[in-house]
C-alpha cells in the first residue's frame, strides 16, 4: 500500500520508471547488444553521429550508442557494490558502539567523526592509490570513502532508537546486546538507512565515473560510462556526443536513484501522522460553505464566543476523519467553560478550530463562529484574521516547551506581540514584556526576560505563555490541557494564576482537559464531548452528582480520587472510543453503554436543553445504571 | 515472597545528585507507592534497580543478594510509562512477550505460555499475532505487563504506568494491578505522581522530594495524617482539596454518588 502511494506521486513515478529502465538495460543490455558493441568496423573509425551509429563510433569503429547501453551493467554493478561496501561497513562501524564497552565505543565514534570531516573525494583518491588502479580497487575506495557518512548516520539513528523504552525493556528482560541490535534496533532504522543508501548510490555512480574518467577506475578492455567519457574526451570538439552520450547516461541513472530515494523519503515522512494523507483541493469548498450565505446572527449581548454547527474534517488516506461533527455552544463574558472527554473525542480540535489555528488540508465548517462580534468564518486569509483577532484571543498550549521558539530569548518573544499587534517600539514593547512577566508572578522578570526558554522550568514557561497572552487585553483564553505536563503543585499555581488573570481582565476561559477534577474546580460550566459531539452540558459543580448521560457518569466514576472506595474495583468504560473515520449510526456511545437498546443503536439522540439550560444527548438520560456496570472490564 | 531492598542508594551524574542516600524496602506481596514531583528521582530509583541507571553508592538487594543485572534470569522487571514507546513496533505482541521468557520453549509450549500470560492481563490469545499498531493504549499497557510477567519476576517496578492512558482506561489498568497482586502475590514498586491512584493500589507510600525520602508509612496514615510539610503541600495541591478542607468531608464523592444510583 505504501509502495503504491510512492508510485502515485509524480516524483516516485518518474524515479521508479527510470530506475526500472536502467536496471533492465543493466541486466539485459550485454545479452542483447554485446555483439553490436564489440563489432570492429575499420572503415568507420571515430565517426560522428549517423543513421547507422547514433552517437558515432570509437577509435576501433565500435558503435558508441550500444557501448553506452552495454556499459550500464558494469557501471551500475560497480556503483551498487561500492554502495553496499560503504553501507555494510558503515552499519558495522555505526552499530559497534552499541556492542562494545564505553571506551572502545568512544574511540570508534571519534574516529568516524574525524573521517566524516575529511573531504570525500580526497578519501577516494587516497584509497584508490592504496588499493591500486582497477575496477576492484576503485570499488573498495569509493565504498570505504562512503562508509564514515553511513556510520555517522547509523550511529545517530541508533542513538535515537536506543532511547526508546522497548530497548530498555529488552535489556531488563536479559536479551543480549547483539540480539537487541539485530531484532530491535536495526529493523527500526532500516527505512531511513535504505532511503539514504538509494540516494547515495546516485552519488557513488558519479564518483565512480569520475574515477574511471581519471583513469583510476575501470581499465581497458572493460569499459564503464566513465571510461567511455574518457575515450570520447579526445574528440570532444569534433564529436561532442561521443563524450556527452555516456555523460547523459550517468545523469539519467543518477536521477533514477535520487528520485526514487526522494520519493521513499517523502512517503516515509508522511507516515509520521498515520493515515492522514496530504490531500489538496478542499480549499474552495471550505470557502464557499463558510461564506456569508448564512448571515451571522447577532449573538446575545454579553456573549464573547458563539459557535454554531462547527465541523472539522480531516482528509484521511481511505475516508475522511470527522473529528468534530457539529458542535454548538456559547461562552459569556468572563465565564469559564470546561471541555472534557477521552482522547479522540474532538475536544482539542474544537479549541483549535475556534482559534482558527487549523490549516489546510483540514477543513473547518460552521454555520457561524462569532468571536467578540467578528465572524471568524468570513473567508479571509489567516494572516489578516490573526491581526484582527489581535490580542483579544489567547491560546495556551499543553507543552510550554514547544510553544516558545527555543532560539530566542523569552522577553523579545513577548515583546514581538506588542510590536506586531500594538505597534509599540522596541524598547516600549520590551518594557511591557517585563511588566507582563511580573504580572504572571515570575520573580526577577528583568533577568528572566533575557533568558532562553530552556532556562525556564515547565511551570515558568507556562506562566510566560500566559504572560504573552496578557500583552494585550484578552477577552477569551483558550487553554488546551495547560497543566497536564506539570506537577500537581505547579499545576495548582498555574490554575490559580489563570483564575487571577480572569479576575483582573474579565476574560472568559475555554479550558480543555481530560482531568475531570481540574475542570470541576476551575470552571462554571462543562461541555462533555464524545466522538466529535457535545453529549452533555451542565454546571461544573453538578458534574459529580447530577450528570445524566451515561458517558459523563462513567467518566466521573472511572477516576479514583481521595475518597474512592478501596474495597471495590474502579468503574471502567468498556470497549474502545469510536473510530472518527467510521462513526456508527445512532448514538455513538451505544456500543459501550450499559443502557443502550435497539432504538439507541438506530436513532442518533438530539442534544436537548432542559428548563435550566442544561443539555444532554441521550435517549435514556438519567436512567439508573445497571448494578454490575462497575464490574465490566475492557 | 521476596524482599527488594534499597540500602543507602545514591545516584550522581557528574556533580548533579539525583538520589541521596535512599533506603526503601518492598516486602513480599506488598505494593509500595512512590510519589513525588518530576525531577524528584522517582524513575531513577526504579531504573537503578534494573541496571538502567548507575548506582554511585549504596546497594540494591533482592532477598539479601544484589539484583542480577546479567544473564537470562531477571527477577526484577519494569513496566514503563509510555505504552507507545515500550513495545517494538515491528514485533508482534507474541514475539515481544516470548522474548522476555527465561528459557527457550518449543513452538507449542511457547504459544501456550503466551496465551496464559495474555489471559492474565485479560487479553484474548488471538492478540498474540497483532502488531502494536493494532492495539489501543490500554491494551498496549496490558501487553507490557504481560511481557514483564513473562520473565517470572518476583518484583515489578511500575513507572507511571497509567499516566499516559485515557481516564476511561486508567481504571481498568489499576483494577488489573490489584487483581494481579491478589492472584500472583507480586511485590510492586508503584511510581506515580497521582496521589489518588497511589492511594488506590498501594499498602505503603514513600514520598520522594529532591532525591530524598521525606516520609514513609502505611498509605492511610501518610495520606490521611501527613507528618512532613512537603506531603501536606502535595495533598493541598490536589484539585478539589480546597473544597474538601473548607467543607470538611462533606463534598459528595462522585463515585459514591454513582454507586447510590446503581
Amino acid at each position: 500500500m505504501r509502495a503504491a502511494r510512492v508510485l502515485l506521486r509524480p516524483v516516485g513515478f518518474a524515479g521508479f520508471g527510470l530506475l526500472t529502465v536502467v536496471l533492465l538495460v543493466a541486466v539485459f543490455g550485454p545479452v542483447l547488444w554485446d555483439g553490436r558493441a564489440t563489432v570492429i568496423d575499420t572503415g568507420d573509425l571515430l565517426a560522428g553521429p549517423s543513421g547507422e551509429h547514433w552517437i558515432g563510433t570509437d577509435n576501433l569503429g565500435r558503435d558508441l550508442f550500444f557501448r553506452v547501453l552495454v556499459a550500464t551493467r558494469l557501471s551500475i554493478t560497480l556503483a551498487l557494490a561500492a554502495t553496499a561496501i560503504g553501507m555494510v561497513l558503515g552499519v558495522v562501524l555505526g552499530a559497534a558502539p552499541m556492542l562494545t564497552g564505553r571506551r572502545v565505543a568512544r574511540f570508534i565514534t571519534s574516529a568516524v567523526n574525524v573521517l566524516v570531516a575529511f573531504p570525500g573525494l580526497l578519501l577516494v583518491l587516497f584509497f584508490a592509490v592504496v588499493f591500486g588502479v582497477g575496477a576492484r580497487g576503485a570499488a573498495l575506495a569509493v565504498g570505504l570513502a562512503g562508509a564514515p557518512a553511513f556510520a555517522r548516520l547509523c550511529h545517530t539513528l541508533l542513538s535515537g532508537v536506543s532511547e526508546r523504552d522497548y530497548i530498555a525493556a529488552a535489556r531488563i528482560a536479559g536479551v543480549s546486546k547483539f540480539r537487541i541490535l539485530v531484532r530491535h534496533a536495526l529493523p527500526n532504522i532500516a527505512e531511513p538507512l535504505i532511503v539514504n543508501a538509494t540516494m547515495a548510490a546516485g552519488g557513488v555512480l558519479l564518483t565512480f565515473s569520475g574515477l574511471s574518467f581519471l583513469g583510476l577506475g575501470v581499465q581497458a578492455p572493460s569499459y564503464d560510462w566513465g571510461k567511455l567519457m574518457q575515450d570520447g574526451l579526445n574528440g570532444i570538439y569534433v564529436h561532442p556526443l561521443a563524450a556527452l552520450g555516456p555523460g547523459i547516461a550517468v545523469v539519467l541513472a543518477g536521477l533514477a536513484f535520487n528520485l526514487t530515494g526522494e520519493a521513499f523519503a517523502a512517503a516515509f515522512g508522511i507516515d509520521v501522522i498515520p493515515g492522514v494523507a496530504r490531500v489538496r483541493a478542499v480549499r474552495g469548498a471550505a470557502g464557499e460553505s463558510a461564506g456569508p450565505a448564512v448571515a451571522a446572527p447577532d449573538p446575545e449581548p454579553g456573549t464573547v464566543l458563539s459557535v454554531d454547527g462547527l465541523r472539522v474534517t480531516i482528509p484521511g488516506a481511505r475516508r475522511p476523519i470527522h473529528a468534530v461533527r457539529g458542535v454548538t455552544f456559547a461562552i459569556r463574558d468572563g465565564e469559564a467553560v470546561g471541555v472534557v472527554g477521552e482522547s479522540g473525542s474532538g475536544k482539542s480540535v474544537t479549541a483549535l478550530a475556534v482559534a482558527r489555528l487549523i490549516e489546510e488540508p483540514v477543513r473547518v465548517d460552521a454555520n457561524h463562529l462569532v468571536f467578540a462580534g467578528e465572524d471568524l468564518m468570513a473567508a479571509d486569509d489567516p494572516a489578516s484574521l490573526r491581526k484582527r483577532l489581535g490580542t483579544s484571543l489567547v491560546v495556551v498550549f499543553q507543552d510550554p516547551m514547544t510553544s516558545f521558539n527555543p532560539a530566542h530569548r523569552v522577553g523579545p518573544q513577548l515583546a514581538e506581540v506588542g510590536r506586531f499587534h500594538q505597534g509599540l517600539g522596541r524598547r516600549a514593547a520590551f518594557a511591557r514584556a517585563v511588566d507582563r512577566l511580573h504580572a504572571v508572578k515570575l520573580r526577577e522578570p528583568e533577568r528572566r526576560a533575557r533568558q532562553y526558554p530552556f532556562e525556564f522550568s515547565g511551570g515558568m514557561r507556562q506562566r510566560a505563555m500566559i504572560g504573552m497572552g496578557l500583552m494585550g487585553t484578552p477577552r477569551l483564553i483558550i487553554a488546551d490541557e495547560p497543566t497536564t505536563a506539570l506537577d500537581v503543585t505547579v499545576q495548582r499555581q498555574v490554575l490559580a494564576l489563570l483564575g487571577e488573570v480572569r479576575g483582573d481582565t474579565g476574560a472568559a476561559l475555554l479550558l480543555i482537559s481530560h482531568d475531570v477534577s481540574v475542570v470541576t474546580e476551575v470552571c462554571d460550566r462543562v461541555l462533555v464531548m464524545y466522538a466529535g459531539l457535545i453529549v452533555e452540558e451542565l454546571p461544573a459543580r453538578d458534574l459529580g452528582t447530577l450528570a445524566r448521560h451515561p458517558y459523563t457518569r462513567a467518566l466521573v466514576a472511572a477516576v479514583p480520587d481521595m475518597e474512592t472506595d478501596l474495597t471495590r474495583p474502579l468503574a471502567v468504560i468498556p470497549g474502545t472510543p469510536v473510530d472518527p473515520s467510521d462513526v456508527p449510526a445512532g448514538c455513538a456511545f451505544a456500543a459501550r453503554c450499559p443502557l443502550a437498546d435497539d432504538h439507541c443503536r438506530a436513532v442518533e439522540p438530539p442534544l436537548q436543553a432542559d428548563a435550566a439550560g442544561n443539555r444532554v444527548a441521550c435517549h435514556k438520560a438519567g436512567w439508573p445504571l445497571p448494578a454490575d456496570s462497575a464490574e465490566v472490564t475492557v | 515472597m521476596s524482599l527488594l531492598s534499597f540500602r543507602g542508594v545514591s545516584v550522581r551524574y557528574g556533580s548533579h545528585t539525583v538520589l541521596k542516600d535512599v533506603s526503601l524496602d518492598v516486602a513480599g506481596g506488598e505494593v509500595v507507592g512512590l510519589v513525588g514531583e518530576s525531577g524528584s528521582g522517582k524513575s531513577t530509583l526504579a531504573r537503578a534497580a534494573v541496571g538502567l541507571a548507575p548506582v554511585t553508592t549504596g546497594e540494591i538487594l533482592l532477598d539479601g543478594r544484589p539484583v542480577p543485572n546479567r544473564g537470562r534470569a531477571r527477577p526484577v522487571q519494569m513496566v514503563f510509562q509510555d505504552p507507545y514507546s515500550s513495545l517494538d513496533p515491528r514485533m508482534t505482541v507474541g514475539e515481544s512477550i516470548a522474548e522476555a521468557m527465561r528459557e527457550r520453549l518449543g513452538k507449542e509450549a511457547r504459544r501456550a505460555e503466551i496465551a496464559r500470560l495474555l489471559a492474565l492481563v485479560h487479553l484474548d490469545a488471538s492478540r498474540a499475532d497483532d502488531l502494536p499498531v493494532r492495539l489501543s493504549g490500554g491494551q498496549r499497557q496490558r501487553v507490557a505487563l504481560a511481557r514483564a510477567l513473562a520473565a517470572r519476576p518476583e518484583v515489578i517496578l511500575a513507572d507511571e504506568i497509567t499516566s499516559a492512558l485515557d481516564v476511561s482506561v486508567q481504571g481498568a489498568v489499576l483494577n488489573l494491578v490489584r487483581d494481579m497482586r491478589r492472584e500472583l502475590g507480586l511485590s510492586m514498586l508503584f511510581i506515580s505522581h497521582n496521589l489518588a491512584v497511589v492511594r488506590y493500589v498501594a499498602d505503603h507510600v514513600a514520598v520522594l522530594y529532591a532525591g530524598e525520602i521525606v516520609e514513609y508509612g502505611p498509605t492511610a496514615r501518610v495520606l490521611g495524617a501527613p507528618q512532613h510539610d512537603y506531603t501536606r503541600h502535595l495533598l493541598a495541591a490536589l484539585p478539589g482539596a480546597v473544597r474538601r478542607t473548607s467543607s470538611g468531608n462533606g463534598r459528595p464523592a462522585p463515585t459514591s454518588a454513582l454507586k447510590e444510583q446503581t
